[in-house]
């Protein structure tokens, strides 16, 4: 029956938008069948985007050759997912914030900005090319 | 008058303002977004000082991408001396322009009428 409620899976993606975009389907209809609000699901999605498309463009350069790898966890509770790449990662804490100035009008850089807006758990390892996300069922956003 | 020029977009011209409505339910991948590019473009160069309208009604979904589409859409309708507006935006992707503070930026309407009143 356990296997039902959790959902876990681990999985390793090429570079590309195709991958990202299937992955996003699978998991999001784990999340529907777990029966998390719209309003949740919404945030899922949207990080989801965001997490895999910084590591596909940013983290591998869009290498074909380069791979993303993924360890998800699903429960009715909480949708739980690291997501790391091949690239040299970086230090979020350096990123400009995209509200200020002039960045407010740059055409790049709000994708991690909406992610901690989404998830309740946003972390990094020391390297900065995996990162890790939480979000718990029906927790109100930031 | 409606001109299909792009099946990810249609334009209608309403009481002189260009009006592109983006047909996909959820833009996030980066063809859709060149696509629209592609379209967005021209029609801008070509009617200096433009009045353009984006009306979201089909949208439910969109990444950060867009935004960047919708910053560079700005940008060219500025220096053409127009004006850009979006309208019909769902609830929850109004939220994702409320977090970015591009609510501040763009000229949002929440409806077709009140935004022909405005631009």
């Amino acid at each position: 029956m356990r296997s039902k409620v959790v959902y876990t899976q681990s999985l390793v993606l090429p570079s590309t938008t195709e991958a990202v975009g299937q992955v996003c389907r699978v998991l999001l209809d784990q999340v529907k069948e777990r029966g998390f609000a719209e309003d949740d699901i919404f945030g899922i999605h949207l990080s989801l985007e965001e997490a895999l498309t910084n590591a596909v463009r940013h983290g591998n350069q869009s290498d074909p050759a380069k791979t993303v790898t993924i360890e998800v966890l699903i429960t009715p509770e909480k949708f739980d997912i690291s997501i790391a790449d091949q690239g040299f990662g970086f230090n979020p804490d350096s990123l400009p914030d995209p509200r200020l100035g002039e960045n407010l009008y740059k055409t790049e850089g709000r994708g991690v900005l909406l992610i901690r807006a989404y998830m309740d758990v946003i972390e990094y390892n020391d390297r900065g090319n995996c990162v890790h996300l939480v979000k718990y069922k029906g927790k109100q956003s930031k | 008058m409606m001109d299909q020029m792009n099946p990810n977009l249609s334009i209608e011209y309403s009481d002189g303002v260009a009006v592109a409505v983006p047909t996909d339910t959820k833009i996030l991948d980066e063809e859709q977004i060149q696509s629209l590019e592609k379209t967005f473009m021209p029609l801008i160069e070509q009617t200096n000082g433009i009045r353009l309208l984006i009306d979201f009604s089909n949208v439910q979904f969109l990444t950060s991408s867009v935004l960047g589409l919708l910053i560079r859409i700005n940008r060219k309708v500025l220096q053409s001396e127009g004006r850009l507006g979006l309208c019909s935006i769902d609830r929850k992707i109004l939220e994702i322009f409320k977090i970015t503070r591009l609510d501040k930026v763009f000229e949002i309407y929440i409806d077709r009428e009140s935004a022909f009143k405005g631009l």
